[in-house]
């Protein structure tokens, strides 16, 4: 079942049905330039997983909320997946997408001494939209990431890595390239573009599950 | 694990447990549940989910290791310590009024929970009159709940979370260290029952006055979630209590008309006098 990555570069056509991105050390300031780029027609859920600290209440959606035209939440267990929002992993779960189109989240093991574990988002992720996903890895001093990124170049689906040397931290970005080299490595301009491109570029997203 | 193939195996394997062993995982939460699986598959070196079933149906030793990968063993004392400030808070004044009390805490895993309240409510005076069921299916975690010992590396993570929560004293009046141990105080554990209980196929089998059940409800499905906040609405008094995880919801349940929230953010409930 699984494909090379090497052969995962030609898909730029491929409609997208969900967004993926996992950041850790430096990601506050890496989405700050790349979330606020995703335009109101977006048609897509994008799902993030940001390390942070486990024992205090996440302020991520209030700090980018103003900044952005999707609306930014943090899910609840169960909640559909909504297209045209942003979400952010509660900290301390870890945040999982079921095959209905749902929210999973799981208090298991740290995976990757990080829970949210962003290999944890990727896999699940890779497992229900396959090449319909779209994920990226940023900053980070961590592997986390890596496989994750893997699972979806194996599944078909799209990969994109920020480049290590522009990064505030460079060894998740250099992992996640070393685990899948087909990956496309971007900075963070590029990748900006990508998403204003999301909500002009007629995505059809067959976005068969996830309305509330 | 990605793709259709290890989906049917997946369903074959649960459906293999259940009929041998008559462990109920079928309306577990699928996208948790393949993940320990993928785990539990590279621990018990099988390169397939039907190798590792051919394993688990014909060497018993094999499916009792399972369970713990089946059954999710991650807990602290006083967990998310702001919820158990909140029961102090907001619960434990109505607890005083009962002459008499029983507290469920399903799920219990290695006792944590269940030692926690039995601290608080010792605490607050009322452990004496208290019965605390803590139950769960995994063998395995409720002998060592019943031992009540915990490694001693944990406990200075436990007794910071104690004194967000509100302890009054020092979480060491609780326990004795030992060997690199910490045995907690066999007077709290007069007050626990521990017990083998299955949300998905055993019924009520009391009436409680507070029930906590802390990121459990996160790994059933919906039908599931909705057959266990079934059995806690059962089992509480009119009045009663509910805890559950900060992350879960009653939104999805079909139960969740019988509870009014009481402390919304810790997701604390009370059941409706009316229910």
């Amino acid at each position: 079942m699984s494909t090379p990555a090497t052969m995962m570069k030609g898909f730029p056509d491929k409609p997208v049905k969900a967004i993926v991105i996992g950041a850790s050390a430096g990601g506050v300031e890496a989405l700050v330039q790349l979330l606020p780029a995703l335009p109101a027609g977006t048609d897509v859920p994008v799902l993030v997983v940001l390390h942070q600290p486990r024992d205090r209440a996440s302020l991520l959606v209030e700090i980018f909320t103003p900044l952005c035209a999707l609306p930014v939440r943090e899910p609840n267990d169960k909640d559909p997946i909504d297209p045209g929002t942003i979400y952010f992993a509660p900290p301390d779960y870890h945040m999982l997408v079921d095959g209905a189109g749902n929210f999973a989240l799981s208090a298991d093991e740290a995976v990757n001494f990080s829970r949210p574990s962003i290999d944890v988002l990727f896999e699940s992720a890779a497992d229900v939209y396959g090449a319909g996903l779209m994920a990226i890895v940023l900053t980070g001093a961590n592997h986390d990431g890596a496989a994750g990124l893997k699972a979806v170049g194996d599944a078909g689906g799209r990969t994109i890595v920020q480049q290590p040397e522009g990064a505030h931290a460079w060894l998740m970005p250099q992992s996640a390239i070393g685990k899948c080299p087909g990956a496309q490595v971007l900075g963070l301009p590029e990748i900006a573009e990508i998403f204003r491109a999301m909500g002009a570029s007629g995505n059809d997203a067959s976005r068969g599950a996830g309305h509330a | 694990m990605n793709d259709a193939v290890s989906d049917i195996e997946l369903q074959l394997l649960i459906n293999a447990i259940f009929l041998k062993y008559h462990y109920d995982f079928r309306d577990y939460a699928p996208a948790s549940l393949k993940r320990r699986m993928s785990t539990a598959m590279s621990k018990f070196g099988c390169a397939t989910l039907s190798r590792l079933q051919d394993r688990v149906l014909h060497e018993p030793e094999v499916f009792s290791g399972l369970m713990d990968f089946l059954t999710v063993q991650v807990s602290e004392m006083f967990r998310d310590p702001i919820y158990f400030r909140s029961i102090r808070e907001s619960v434990v004044p109505m607890l005083k009024t009962y002459p008499s009390l029983k507290v469920w805490i399903p799920g219990c895993s290695a006792g944590e929970e269940a030692y926690s309240f039995a601290i608080l409510l010792r605490e607050e005076g009322l452990l004496a009159r208290t019965l605390i069921y803590a139950t769960d299916i995994n063998a395995h975690a409720l002998s060592l709940a019943e031992a009540g010992v915990y490694d001693i590396d944990r406990i200075s993570g436990f007794s910071e979370n104690y004194l967000k929560a509100g302890g009054h004293g020092s979480l060491s009046e609780y326990y004795t260290a030992a060997y690199g141990r910490a045995v907690l105080d066999k007077s709290l554990r007069k007050h626990i029952v521990f017990s083998d209980h299955s949300l998905a196929t055993d019924s009520v089998f009391a009436e409680v006055q507070l029930v906590s059940c802390r990121n459990v409800l996160i790994y059933f499905n919906r039908e599931l979630q909705d057959r266990a906040v079934g059995l806690f609405s059962d089992a509480l008094c009119r009045k009663g209590f509910l805890g559950i995880g900060a992350k879960e919801s009653l939104r999805f349940t079909a139960h969740g008309a019988a509870f009014d929230e009481l402390v919304r953010d810790q997701r604390i409930y009370q059941k409706r006098f009316a229910a």
